[in-house]
This record gives C-alpha cells, sequence and structure tokens, in this order.
C-alpha cells in the first residue's frame, strides 16, 4: 500500500479510534487486496511504510463483497462496479479477504 | 485533411547500475533500512545485457517480434530466451550501458557530466561505430577525467556517482549549491530521459527516412520536471533533444500528464499537423531512472530476476496526409472530462464507448485496442495483475453491457481486439505508445482497419488533484482521399499547361 495512504488511515484510526473505521478496497485482484487488506490489519508486510509492525486490526472489505454490495444502491453499484465485477475474479478477492479478516482484524 | 503516423520508434537502455543507485524503491529503501536484506541481495539479481537481449518482451518492444508472436509463447516470458536475437530492431534497438553513459555525457550542455578516462577509452570504439552517433554527438564525449576528481567531487561536492558494472565510472555534479530543483540526483534523472530520448529520435529519423531539418516542431511527453527553484517544471526538454539530435529547424515543448502524456501529445502533434501549423511533428520520450527495480522487492521475494532494468523510450512522427500512411482520426477523439468520475467504468465508458457511440461505431468496429500495455511478467509477481488483460477485459464487458456482445464472446474480444503486454513499466511508456510501430505496419498491409490508442494517468500521485485522466484517438487506413485530390489537381495543371501550349501554337499559326 502507498506510504501516503498507510499514513492517512493509521491518522484516521487514532484519530476517530480503529474500532470506528472501516477500510473498502477497490484493488484488481486477490494478492493484491490481500496486502492491503494485511498492512490495515496485521501491518505492513513490505516493511516500508507508517504501518510496518503496527497492528491496527482495522475492519476490512472489498467493495464487490456482498456485505457491502448489499449496503448501496444497486442502481449505483451497477454503474460505477458492475464492469468491473464482471472483469475481476471476486471469489479469489473474497476468499484472500475473509482469510485475512479472519486471521487479523480485531472489529 | 486528417494528419498520418509516417513512423514509429523504440529504445531500451539497459541500466542496472541505475537500479541499484537511482531507482526510488532502492534510494529509499537505502534511506529507511540501509542494511535490509534486499538491499544485499538484490544486485545477484540482475540480469546481463544477453539477456535482456534475448527477453522475449525486449525483442518485441523494439520490433523484432510481433505482438501476436509474443503472445504464443507461454507466460512468463522469463525462461524462454530467444534464439538469435539482436540488439538491433526493426524500430530501435536495446543499448547497453556503457555506450549510453557516453551519450549521456554527449547530452550535457553544462559541463556536469565527467567519466572516467580508462571507461571513456574503453567505450568509445563501440560508441564511436554506432550507426547514428554523428560526428556532432561524437566530437561532444570528452577524454575524460581521473578517478581523484570524481572520488572528490562525489564525497565532497555533492556529486552522484556514475557506476558500472559496482564501479565508479563517472559523476554528475549539482548544477547549484542550494537549488534542490538542480541538485544532482535531479540533473542525473533529466539527464538520462534526455539521453534516451535523444536515441529514439535519431531512430526514429532513421525509420522515417526523413531529413532531420523537416522535422520542425517537437513535444516531448516524458514524466520528468527541468527547471530551477524559480520555475520548478520550466521545461524544454523537446528543444534540448532536439539540440542534440541535429533538428535544428525545429522548436518545441513538453506536455505532461502522468502516463496519459504521450496519448496527449500525440493527440496535439495531430492536431497541430492537421490544423497546417506545422508539417512534421515528432513526439518523443525518454525513460526513468527513478523507475528502475520499482517492483524489485517483490521480483526478489519470489526469486525471480529484477526485470525492470531498462530505460524506455518512443518517438512518432506525424506528417502531412501523403495518401498512404495511416490517418489519425480527429473525429474520434475519447477524453476523460473533469465531470466524468474515476470509476473504472466511468473512465473506460469515455475514453471508448462515447466516443465511438457518437461516430456511429461499435466497440467491435475497432480491430485493435491498445490501452496501458505494460509486461506481465513484471506486474503479475507484485501483485498488479495483468494490466492489458485487464483493460481488455473492461473495454469487452463494456461491450456486454452495451448489448453489443453476448457475454460469453467475452474472452473471443479479448483474443481478437486485444494483445499481451510488452512494455516496460516506465509509467509514460507503456501507455497505448508501444503498439504505434506495430499498428501502423498492419494498417499499411491491410490486416486492420482502425486501432484506438488509449491513453490512461493517475493525477493524484502529484497530489493536485483527485481526478483519474486519460485520452483516446483512433488510427484508421489511409482513404486515400488525399492522394486522389493530389492527383486530380496534377491531371488539371497538365491539362491547363497543354491548354496553354495549344493557345500559344494556335496564335503563332494566325501570324
Amino acid at each position: 500500500m502507498d506510504l501516503e495512504n498507510q499514513k492517512r488511515v493509521k491518522e484516521l484510526a487514532e484519530l476517530h479510534g480503529p474500532e470506528n473505521i472501516l477500510v473498502i478496497l477497490g484493488a484488481a485482484e486477490g494478492e493484491a487486496a490481500g496486502i492491503a487488506a494485511e498492512t490495515v490489519t496485521a501491518g505492513d508486510p513490505t516493511y516500508a511504510g507508517p504501518l510496518t509492525g503496527v497492528q491496527l486490526g482495522l475492519s476490512v472489505y472489498h467493495v464487490c463483497e456482498d456485505a457491502i454490495k448489499s449496503e448501496l444502491d444497486p442502481t449505483v453499484y451497477d454503474e460505477q462496479i458492475g464492469m468491473m465485477e464482471m472483469v475481476l475474479d471476486v471469489d479469489d478477492i473474497v476468499n484472500e479477504m475473509t482469510a485475512i479478516r479472519e486471521q487479523y482484524s480485531k472489529y | 485533411m486528417n494528419s498520418v503516423l509516417k513512423a514509429a520508434s523504440y529504445v531500451l537502455v539497459h541500466a542496472p547500475d541505475m537500479v541499484l543507485q537511482n531507482g526510488t524503491t532502492q534510494t529509499t529503501e537505502m534511506v529507511v533500512n540501509p542494511d535490509s536484506e534486499y538491499l544485499k541481495t538484490l544486485p545477484g539479481h540482475l540480469r546481463s545485457y544477453d539477456q535482456v537481449v534475448a527477453y522475449a518482451p525486449n525483442q518485441t518492444y523494439i520490433g523484432n517480434m510481433t505482438p501476436d508472436e509474443l503472445g504464443q509463447l507461454a507466460q512468463p516470458w522469463t525462461d524462454k530466451p530467444v534464439a538469435g536475437a539482436t540488439r538491433q530492431g526493426k524500430y530501435g534497438e536495446i543499448m547497453p550501458q556503457d555506450e549510453f553513459l557516453l551519450l549521456f555525457q554527449a547530452c550535457d550542455m553544462f559541463d556536469l557530466v565527467h567519466l572516467e578516462r580508462d571507461f571513456v577509452a574503453r567505450t568509445r570504439p563501440a560508441f564511436d561505430a554506432h550507426p547514428l552517433m554523428d560526428e556532432y554527438i561524437k566530437s561532444r564525449v570528452m577524454e575524460g577525467v581521473d578517478r581523484e576528481q570524481i572520488l572528490r567531487f562525489v564525497n565532497e561536492e555533492g556529486a552522484e556517482g556514475i557506476y558500472h558494472q559496482g564501479q565508479l565510472a563517472g559523476y554528475i555534479k549539482r548544477a547549484h549549491d542550494v537549488d534542490v530543483n538542480l541538485s544532482a540526483h535531479v540533473m542525473m534523472e533529466n539527464m538520462a530521459s534526455k539521453a534516451s530520448a535523444v536515441l529514439a529520435l535519431k531512430h526514429l529519423i532513421r525509420v522515417s527516412g526523413v531529413d532531420a531539418g523537416q522535422i520542425d516542431y517537437v513535444i516531448e511527453c516524458s514524466e520528468e520536471a527541468c527547471g530551477d527553484m524559480n520555475q520548478r517544471g520550466g521545461g524544454n526538454f523537446a528543444k534540448s533533444i532536439a539540440e542534440i539530435a541535429g533538428l535544428s529547424g525545429a522548436t518545441g515543448c513538453d506536455v505532461r500528464g502522468f502516463c496519459a502524456a504521450p496519448a496527449h501529445a500525440l493527440v496535439s502533434a495531430a492536431s497541430l499537423v492537421k490544423s497546417g501549423t506545422f508539417k512534421n511533428v515528432a513526439v518523443v520520450a525518454g525513460g526513468s531512472t527513478a523507475k528502475l527495480g520499482m517492483n524489485g522487492k517483490d521480483h526478489v521475494r519470489k526469486g525471480m530476476q529484477v526485470l525492470e532494468d531498462v530505460l524506455g523510450g518512443f518517438a512518432a512522427l506525424i506528417s502531412a496526409n501523403d495518401g498512404i500512411n495511416p490517418e489519425i482520426d480527429l473525429g474520434i477523439v475519447g477524453r476523460h472530462t473533469v465531470g466524468t468520475g474515476a470509476s473504472p467504468q466511468a473512465v473506460i465508458t469515455s475514453l471508448v464507448l462515447s466516443p465511438l457511440e457518437q461516430a456511429g461505431m461499435k466497440i467491435q468496429d475497432i480491430d485493435k485496442y491498445a490501452a496501458e500495455l505494460q509486461n506481465p511478467d513484471i506486474t503479475k509477481p507484485a501483485g498488479a495483475g495483468d494490466v492489458p488483460l485487464a483493460n481488455f477485459k473492461m473495454i469487452g464487458a463494456l461491450a456486454v453491457k452495451s448489448g453489443e456482445l453476448a457475454r460469453d464472446g467475452l474472452n473471443g474480444f479479448i483474443a481478437k481486439h486485444g494483445m499481451v503486454g510488452w512494455a516496460p513499466t516506465q509509467g509514460h511508456i507503456p501507455s497505448g505508445a508501444p503498439y504505434l510501430g506495430f499498428a501502423r505496419q498492419d494498417l499499411l498491409d491491410g490486416k486492420i482497419r482502425k486501432a484506438m490508442i488509449v491513453g490512461k494517468g493517475s493525477l493524484f500521485l502529484g497530489r493536485m488533484t483527485n481526478q483519474f485522466d486519460g485520452i483516446s484517438f483512433v488510427l484508421r487506413a489511409n482513404s486515400g482521399d488525399d492522394r486522389k485530390q493530389r492527383e486530380a489537381i496534377g491531371k488539371e495543371e497538365v491539362r491547363s499547361m497543354i491548354a496553354e501550349a495549344l493557345r500559344a501554337f494556335a496564335a503563332s499559326l494566325d501570324v
């Protein structure tokens, strides 16, 4: 995850409390989604950014996961994400996200 | 009348020492974690020049293999060296680092770059034998300096070392004592960009066959900025490149737009030519040292060689319609506007579907699409997926959503209208531009009738806006209207000359 985004996530978690933060990802594949999810839960796996060694344990989802999708207006979802959903390997993303959440999410 | 794509050239520069010394992933690591295991093991993951030449995506980049031929090879391509691969290609070349450093020094107009004397002596014969290095460029290569001078400037004067095969081979000094915009680091980046652009432009002159003096405008479209503390991005790379390449009749300017810059520059060039303001406009960009080894950590972690070890450059010549070369159809220009939105769906709709609908066309009316053409060997191990494939899937998905393609036709669409990626991840380099040379040839050969070039750029990286960006245009086979028109004019002129001669003859009879 981009170092600047790590910094922003860290600051937001400090400001609002980690239990009040939900991170929504839009990564295009499972591995990338997994790395981003790991970064905001267990810390930066690349040991490069501000979240290195910081275990925020945030609640994190990919936008194509049912938990998020069901919260959105279907028309807007179709307009903004429908095409990408057709393109992405959603099952792979869901598997990665679920594994990371089960392992590291605290909230 | 539309302008035409007269030629395109492509160059790569093997730069293994610049991966270690100048790539930002490495320079950041040197600051944050100087004793890291990554920095220790990285040199062992660098490729040799011969391996770089034999790498199929690189052979494709310089035109020795077509995208179709590359696509027939199973991925990854790292373990499939091309037999009989050559440095020179139909569209350009892969230059070794030592020769490039001499060109790099030759491009310095301010006495900033000094190479070590023995290094120059060793490298000079090969450099002088290069068919595109003319007397002017060769005369600019200096004899070189002693090692003591190099050490003094690197250790005491804030100069950056220039390395070859792990050894100090020279230095580039800062161009100002205080101004960070003229620091040795920035000068290094800018000079490498300039020198690789010069190489691309020299190849463009070669492949196009035009006289350098006939090119009257140059648009440079890299992602670097040259200027000082009072005008940080003042420019003008274009003119500095044209000067070294011997384009004495050219002026020019720089166009910026992150990875979309080449597409913006090509549309600008086509407009300048179509309007009649200029006749031959060269669009050119050199490579980026900062992006060398950008995904090196992932490559090393997965036991791979570091594949981001080349600077990329390209050039394209946009000329007045000759009735032969493919036209740039400015009637179909896709644009990502401020109001478009940043979702991939909105982006691709604005760049592909909207301009085609306005022209009364369908997505499948375009034979080939070329969007971001990053080499998947580089991006997949780094978790960024297969970028070209993702783009073609999106375009196909758009065709499905707009009802012109059945959902089960998606894979067939990708195979027919897409292509594999072969470009190094040098930011602006992959964005549509690598296909120009092949597109021109396929359009000339009648293999395709229309191709769409799509440039996309991530503006948020500059922290001025969260806007995404993009622009697209269509190349199509020359309608020949212009040639017919000129032939018609020719016939008319002959008729009037005959009539004039007959009148004169008749007048002579009257006497």
